[in-house]
C-alpha cells in the first residue's frame, strides 16, 4: 500500500499544464463556463455506439484519462439516457442499431442535444449508406453538433462540446 | 507432424481431387476436395490435431466455393470445395464447435445451405434484410432503398425453465462507452447458469462494400474492420493483396509495419489492463496505465502522424516514415516504459483484493480453449501458446525472437498477466526494430497482374491471429474480402467462461476477453 502511495506521489498530477496540454486546459475552461451557464454546472452525456468501428470509443475513453480529466469541467458520462442532457453518437447508424438509437433518443429528456462524433456519424464515412447502414446519424435522429475526425482526437471532441454550448 | 499426417490421410482416403497446391494461397497449402468429403476431411483434421481457424465462401456462376482454414504448428492448410446453388454443405460445427457462427454468417450473407448444423438460427442477419435476400450475391444491390429497420425483439433465445431461474436481458445499448450487442443471462440468484450472446448489431456490410474497391480503398476499409486493431487488420489485408499481386514489400516498410503493430499491441494492453482493474474498483492501476497509454499514443502521433496509426499501412508498404531521431527516441522511450509498467504491474500483483477478485474468476480451461480454437491472450492464458509471429513468422518477425507468454489458469488474472508479459515482449521488439531499421524505400508500386488472383494474410494482432482472404479481378478490383477477426474465436469462449460466475463479475470477465463487436459483426 505504501509503495502504491509512493508511486502516486512520485507521478504527481499530469493534468497540470504541460506545454502541449495548455491549449486543452484553456479549451476545457471555456467548456466549463458554457456548462455553468446552461446546465447549472454539469453536463451529463450518454454515449451511444450506433455502429462504429470502435476507434471513436478509444478517444472518448481518453477524455477520462488523467491528461484530459474531462470531469473537472463538469462533463460526465452517464449509464442511462434518462439521466442525460446530451447523446454522443458514434458510427454510421447500422440498420441493426436504427431502432435502438431511436429508442435511446426517445428515452432522453429534453433538450436532448445530439452530438455526432466522428466522420461516420457526420457523413457515413467509410461505410456510407447501404443495405446495412443508414449512414450519418442525422439520417435517423436530429443532430445538433458534428465533430469530424477519424477518429476525432480528445481535443477535437472538447472543441465540439464547446460548439454545442455556444449553439 | 500432424499436418503431414492430415495430408497423408486425405491422400490415402482419396479426398483430394488434385495435388496439394502450395501456390494459390501461399504460405497456406490448398487442398481441393469434393463436397461429400467435406466432413470426413474435417474429422481427419481433428484426429490429426489440427486447429480450426476460419470458414468463408464466395459466389460462383453456378453455386459457391467454400473455404475452411486449418492449422497445425504454425502451418496452414485451406480446404476448399465447390457446390451447386441448391446443394447443401455438411456442417463442420459438430466436429469443430467454433465453425457454428461462421457457418450461420455464411448462410445469412450468401445463402450457403448447411446440413446437420446443430444450430440453424440466423446469426448476423437481424431484420434489415429478409431471409430470401443474400447481400453477398452479385444480384443483390448494395444501395437499394430500404424502409426503417424494426427492432429485432424476436430472436429465438434458448429458453430457461425451472423454479428461481431469471433471465436478464442486457443491451444492445450498454451502460458505458462500449460497442453494442445483446447478452441474455439466465441466472439463479447471482450465479450465471448460462449466457447467450446475440451480436450483429454493428453489421455494416463490410464484405459487400469492399467489392469493386481498388487496393488502397480496400486497405482503408480493412483498417476500420475494428478500429482498435487498425494496423493489424490493414497489414493482414495488405499481405493478402500483396501475395495476390506478387508485390515485394521493401524491408524498411515491413520493419515499420511491425513497429506500428507492436505499438498498437502495447497501447491496447495498457488500456485494457487498466480497465480490468477499474472494473473491480482498483483505480490506481486504471489512472496510471491510462496515463501511460495517453503518452504512448501521443508518441505514435508524433512519429507516424496518427494516434492509432490509421491508414499508415498501405498496399505495397507504409505511408509514414520514421526519421533517425524519432527511431532513437522511440527505442529509449520503449525501454523507459518497460521499467515503469513493470513497477506498476508489481503493485497490481501485490494487491490482495485484486487477487481475490481476479484469480479463479471467469475460468476457461485449456480443454475448452483447445475445443474452441481460442487464439491471442484468451488462448495463451488457457494453455494455447500459439502466436503467428513466432509459429508462422512473416517478415520482419522471421528474423526476430518472439517470446510467447502462456499460462494454464485460464482466469481473468491469467489473461491480464499474459497481456502484461506481452507488453514487455513488444517493447523489446520495438527497441530492436527501431535500432536496426533497414535503409531503403518504404513503398513498392502496386499494379494489376492482368488476371484473376487471390491471396491470404495471417497476422498476429493484439487480440490474436487475423486471417484475411482477398480475391481480385483482372484489374485488381476486389471481388471478395473476408477478414476473420480473432473475436470470432473468443466471443464463444466468453459464453463458457462466465458460467458459474456471479452476474456482477460479468463486466470484468467481458473486459478480460474484450472481443471486438465490430470485428465479428463485419
Amino acid at each position: 500500500m505504501l509503495r502504491m502511495f509512493a508511486k502516486i506521489v512520485r507521478t504527481g498530477i499530469v493534468t497540470e499544464p504541460a506545454p502541449d496540454t495548455a491549449d486543452i486546459d484553456k479549451l476545457g475552461i471555456e467548456v466549463k463556463r458554457g456548462i455553468d451557464r446552461r446546465f447549472a454546472g454539469s453536463l451529463a452525456i450518454r454515449h451511444v455506439d450506433a455502429g462504429s468501428c470502435n476507434g471513436c470509443e478509444l478517444e472518448i475513453h481518453a477524455l477520462n484519462n488523467p491528461y484530459y480529466a474531462i470531469e473537472r469541467f463538469g462533463v460526465h458520462f452517464v449509464a442511462s439516457p434518462r439521466h442525460a442532457d446530451a447523446l454522443l453518437v458514434t458510427g454510421p447508424v447500422s440498420r441493426h442499431m436504427e431502432a435502438a438509437l431511436k429508442r435511446t433518443y426517445e428515452a432522453t429528456p429534453a433538450p436532448k442535444w445530439v452530438i455526432a462524433a466522428g466522420d461516420c456519424a457526420c457523413s457515413g464515412g467509410e461505410f456510407g449508406v447501404s443495405y446495412a447502414s443508414c449512414g450519418a446519424v442525422a439520417n435517423v435522429i436530429p443532430v445538433d453538433v458534428r465533430i469530424p475526425g477519424c477518429p476525432p482526437s480528445p481535443q477535437q471532441l472538447l472543441i465540439g462540446l464547446l460548439a454545442l454550448l455556444r449553439s | 507432424m500432424s499436418l503431414e499426417r492430415f495430408l497423408a490421410s486425405c491422400g490415402s482416403e482419396g479426398f483430394a481431387t488434385g495435388t496439394v497446391d502450395a501456390q494459390s494461397l501461399a504460405p497456406a497449402l490448398c487442398l481441393e476436395i469434393r463436397r461429400e468429403h467435406w466432413v470426413s476431411a474435417a474429422a481427419t483434421a481433428k484426429a490429426a490435431g489440427l486447429r480450426w481457424c476460419a470458414l468463408w465462401a464466395r459466389e460462383l456462376d453456378t453455386g459457391f466455393e467454400a473455404f475452411s482454414c486449418l492449422a497445425a504448428q504454425g502451418r496452414y492448410v485451406v480446404v476448399r470445395t465447390q457446390l451447386g446453388a441448391n446443394e447443401k454443405l455438411p456442417s463442420l460445427a459438430p466436429i469443430y464447435p467454433a465453425a457454428d457462427r461462421p457457418e450461420r454468417h455464411a448462410h445469412d450473407l450468401l445463402g450457403v445451405l448447411f446440413d446437420d448444423a446443430p444450430d440453424t438460427r440466423r446469426w448476423t442477419r437481424h431484420l434489415a434484410w429478409s431471409d430470401k435476400e443474400f447481400p453477398l450475391r452479385r444480384e443483390f444491390r448494395v444501395d437499394a432503398a430500404r424502409a426503417p429497420t424494426p427492432p429485432d425483439d424476436r430472436y429465438p433465445f434458448v429458453p430457461a425453465h425451472g423454479a428461481g431461474v431469471v433471465e436478464i436481458p442486457v443491451g444492445p445499448v450498454h451502460a458505458g462507452i462500449i460497442e453494442p450487442g445483446h447478452f441474455r443471462f439466465q441466472a439463479v440468484g447471482e450465479a450465471v447458469l448460462n449466457l447467450e450472446q446475440h451480436l450483429g448489431y454493428v453489421h455494416k456490410g463490410i464484405e459487400k462494400i469492399a467489392v469493386g474497391r481498388d487496393a488502397m480503398g480496400l486497405v482503408r476499409l480493412a483498417g476500420r474492420v475494428s478500429g482498435d486493431s487498425t494496423v493489424a487488420h490493414a497489414w493482414a489485408a495488405c499481405q493478402a493483396l500483396e501475395r495476390a499481386l506478387s508485390i515485394e514489400v521493401p524491408r524498411r516498410a515491413l520493419a515499420l509495419r511491425a513497429i506500428m503493430a507492436e505499438r498498437e499491441r502495447v497501447a491496447n494492453h495498457l488500456g485494457d489492463i487498466g480497465a480490468i482493474c477499474n472494473d473491480v474498483g482498483f483505480l490506481f492501476a486504471q489512472y496510471q496505465l491510462t496515463r501511460l497509454k495517453e503518452e504512448w499514443v501521443r508518441e505514435s502521433h508524433a512519429a507516424f502522424g496518427h494516434r492509432f496509426m490509421m491508414d499508415r499501412v498501405v498496399p505495397g508498404g507504409v505511408a509514414a516514415d520514421l526519421g533517425s531521431d524519432n527511431a532513437r527516441t522511440m527505442g529509449a522511450h520503449a525501454a523507459k516504459l518497460a521499467a515503469e509498467v513493470a513497477s506498476i504491474i508489481e503493485r497490481i500483483e501485490a494487491s490482495e483484493s485484486l487477487e481475490d477478485r481476479l484469480m479463479t474468476t471467469g475460468r476457461l480451461s485449456p480443454e475448452q480453449a483447445a475445443a474452441l480454437g481460442a487464439v491471442g491472450y484468451v488462448g495463451r492464458a488457457s494453455g494455447q501458446a500459439f502466436d503467428v509471429r513466432r509459429d508462422a513468422p512473416y517478415a520482419p518477425y522471421d528474423t526476430l525472437t518472439i517470446n510467447v507468454p502462456s499460462y494454464r489458469a485460464g482466469d481473468v488474472a491469467a489473461r491480464a498477466k499474459v497481456r502484461a508479459d506481452e507488453i514487455q515482449v513488444s517493447l523489446r521488439l520495438i527497441c530492436e526494430l527501431a535500432g536496426t531499421l533497414p535503409e531503403g524505400p518504404t513503398r513498392a508500386e502496386v499494379g494489376a497482374v492482368g488476371k484473376e488472383s487471390e491471396g491470404i494474410g495471417f497476422v498476429d494482432g493484439w487480440r490474436g491471429e487475423i486471417v484475411t482472404y482477398v480475391r481480385l479481378d483482372a484489374n485488381a478490383r476486389v471481388t471478395r474480402f473476408f477478414p476473420r477477426d480473432p473475436s470470432w474465436l473468443t466471443w464463444p469462449a466468453l459464453e463458457l467462461l462466465v458460467q458459474g460466475n456471479i452476474v456482477p463479475d460479468f463486466p470484468v470477465c467481458n473486459k478480460s476477453v474484450n472481443g471486438s463487436y465490430s470485428g465479428q459483426d463485419l
